[in-house]
């Protein structure tokens, strides 16, 4: 096991390795000038030179390269262009909020998604199955923040049930200890502020939930079903075993398999989702602060967001391939 | 993204069926017929297609001209009035024209920009599946660093850096399309190349790349088309996502359905009507490439073939 652990970290290396050589190569062989991104279109030759000093812009490429990746290897992301904060910093204070974000999504789609999907299967052909296979199609193809907006508009106008912005309200006097709001309530047993930071949650995360969950739902239902027709799940049957007892130990432990992996690969997905989403709802997450630096071509912010997300992604799908053997013994992790 | 990340079944050449004069392709289409998803997805389509290409004959006015005298205040937009069905939109403009207009740049970038993807991993694919050994490692690394990005962040740092014109969302849209398509096609030429047919072809002693060119390509489209319909379907979201995120076209004169949400977002609690559409048409075109991309799925799957 550890074994299988320490190999797949080495693996990652030649990749992120590669990544950013092609990060570094792309962004700069690409036409756009980041000191008149950030000064505008007016800005004097002097005031760009400067710009271009400071940020090590005007040294020759190789040398660029060489400081880019020796800082990187002290574990210096660079500072943004834009504010001059140090990237990591912003990443890691606002981290939090998109895994918070992202974990309210997961928990919508994965406990909704995966008995929907059972019971689809349980009754293949009928009314509920064809809803669910229906719903998760249109659940697939629905914009999210087309979706967003939707929750927005329910929810601010008709409705005015839930908070439609933020993470949580302002007039809460609410300490900070993690970054993690919902935890730091727990942890500071300020429920009051725990409750409101979860209020919060609800509707960003189900609108970023959405396609997980559709997905979550078909990948259950056809891996159910192809479970429910195997010899095993016959012979537990013929030999009289309770209902429940084979839908959870032969039939369940057998399909989830697949949407164990399909919910590692949906971790990317929510990321993405995330830029969107945090946008429209105003959480101050990661994806709210790529979304400045596309604007202003926050090379550092860009190239350190994208190594950033590729590493979690990585970890991620290791995660999921050790669950692969706690879940399935026959799986052996070599 | 993640339907190309399952595995698929390469729609196969070892079938008696698929040996005769376009057998594989003609169940296919006899299947497909019979499929109501199918059907329900080939309308949509077709609409969304007809819409687009008629959309000066449709629309009502022209797209991106404010009309003068418009009526737009801060709080409200005119509602529809004779000659302007839907009413107006924000900027001014007629609401339906705008709509109409709007299907023909979602067509255009969305079939171009997979056009392009489709085309690089092609290469790619081929190249890997066809040659196998170091150019296949080194490719699959390629393609696997690619994947390690989110598509649509990958799109995002593509067409931040190449700045806001049509052809930069393209080749975003395409960029992040690349390594599947190129995945895809290899994983489905790997499948052929062990199989029966292959190896007679080359034990007859045809050249390795008249094998690959008019053995193993032609036979592993089928996972290919299908990914192709199911891309369609995500590079509409793509192009209103980019442009939300305010990386689309820079010329405000096109109509864009993203743009459009844009423009309704500081009118959310006044007038949602002006997202709603919109978001609506982006929606069920999406649905649409779908429905038809899995009616296509289970019409080439060799498994479902009785």
């Amino acid at each position: 096991m550890i074994g299988f652990v320490v190999r797949r970290l080495l693996l990652l290396v030649p990749v992120l390795v590669g990544l950013v050589v092609l990060l570094f190569a792309w962004l700069r062989a690409l036409p756009g000038d980041p000191a008149r991104a950030l000064l505008g279109q007016r800005a004097t030759p002097e005031s760009i030179a400067q710009v271009n000093a400071a940020y090590g812009f005007d040294q020759p490429l190789p040398v660029q390269f060489v400081t880019y990746v020796g800082r990187l290897l002290r574990g210096d992301l660079g500072s943004s262009s834009a504010s001059g904060e140090p990237v990591l910093d912003t990443f890691l204070s606002r981290f939090p909020a998109t895994i918070e974000l992202s974990l309210a999504a997961l928990l919508f789609a994965v406990v909704l998604g995966i008995p929907l999907g059972y019971a689809a299967a349980r009754r293949a052909g009928g009314a509920l199955d064809t809803l669910m296979v229906g719903g998760s199609l249109l659940g697939v193809t629905i914009p999210v923040f087309f979706l967003a907006y939707l929750l927005k508009i329910v929810f601010s106008q008709w409705l005015p049930w839930l908070p439609t912005s933020g993470r949580q309200d302002p007039r809460i006097d609410a300490t900070h200890v993690t970054g993690f709001y919902v935890l730091d309530g727990i942890l500071t047993r300020e429920w009051d502020a725990s409750w409101d930071a979860v209020v919060h949650l609800v509707l960003p995360g189900i609108a970023l939930g959405t396609i997980p969950l559709a997905i979550i739902v078909r990948i259950t239902r056809a891996s159910v079903l192809e479970v429910l027709g195997e010899d095993h799940v016959r012979t537990a049957r013929a030999k009289g075993l309770p209902r429940a007892l084979i839908s959870r130990r032969h039939v369940l432990r057998n399909a989830l398999l697949p949407v164990v992996t399909t919910i590692g690969l949906q971790t990317g997905l929510l990321l993405s989702g995330a830029v969107l989403t945090e946008s429209v709802f105003a959480f101050n997450g990661i994806g709210a602060y790529l979304f400045q630096a596309i604007s202003q071509l926050d090379y550092a912010v860009l190239q350190g967001f994208i190594l950033f997300i590729a590493l979690t992604y990585a970890l991620v799908n290791l995660v999921v391939d050790i669950l692969y053997g706690v879940i399935d013994p026959r799986v052996r992790l070599s | 993204m993640s339907e190309a990340l399952e595995p698929s079944t390469p729609a196969g050449a070892p079938d008696p069926d698929a040996v005769g004069s376009g057998g594989l392709w003609h169940s296919a289409w006899r299947r497909l017929r019979r499929n109501p998803t199918a059907i329900a997805g080939a309308v949509i389509v077709l609409a969304f297609l007809l819409v687009a290409l008629f959309a000066p004959l449709i629309a009502p006015g022209t797209p991106g001209v404010p009309l003068p005298n418009s009526g737009v205040t801060p709080s409200s937009v005119p509602g529809p009035s004779p000659g302007h069905p839907l009413g107006l939109d924000s900027p001014g403009t007629d609401l339906l024209t705008q709509l109409v207009f709007g299907a023909r740049q979602s067509l255009l970038i969305g079939v171009v920009s997979t056009a392009l993807g489709l085309a690089g991993g092609a290469v790619l694919g081929v190249l890997a599946g066809g040659l196998g050994g170091w150019v296949d490692t080194v490719v699959m690394r390629l393609v696997d660093i690619l994947l390690s990005i989110p598509s649509l962040l990958l799109a995002v740092s593509v067409a931040a850096i190449l700045g806001q014109r049509p052809i930069s969302v393209m080749i975003a849209i395409a960029a992040a399309q690349v390594p599947i398509f190129a995945r895809l096609l290899r994983g489905s030429m790997l499948a052929q190349r062990g199989s029966d047919y292959v190896l007679a072809v080359h034990s007859l002693g045809v050249r390795r790349r008249t094998v690959v060119m008019s053995h193993l390509l032609p036979n592993s489209l089928g996972p290919v088309i299908v990914q192709a319909t199911l891309t369609l379907a995500t590079a509409i979201i793509e192009v209103a996502a980019l442009s939300y995120l305010g990386l689309g076209a820079s010329n405000p004169s096109t109509a864009e359905w993203g743009r459009m949400l844009v423009n309704a977002q500081s009118r959310l609690a006044t007038d949602p009507h002006l997202a709603i559409w919109p978001g609506a048409c982006i929606a069920v075109t999406a649905l649409g490439f779908t429905l038809l991309g899995e009616a296509l799925r289970e019409a080439l799957d060799p498994k479902g073939r009785k």
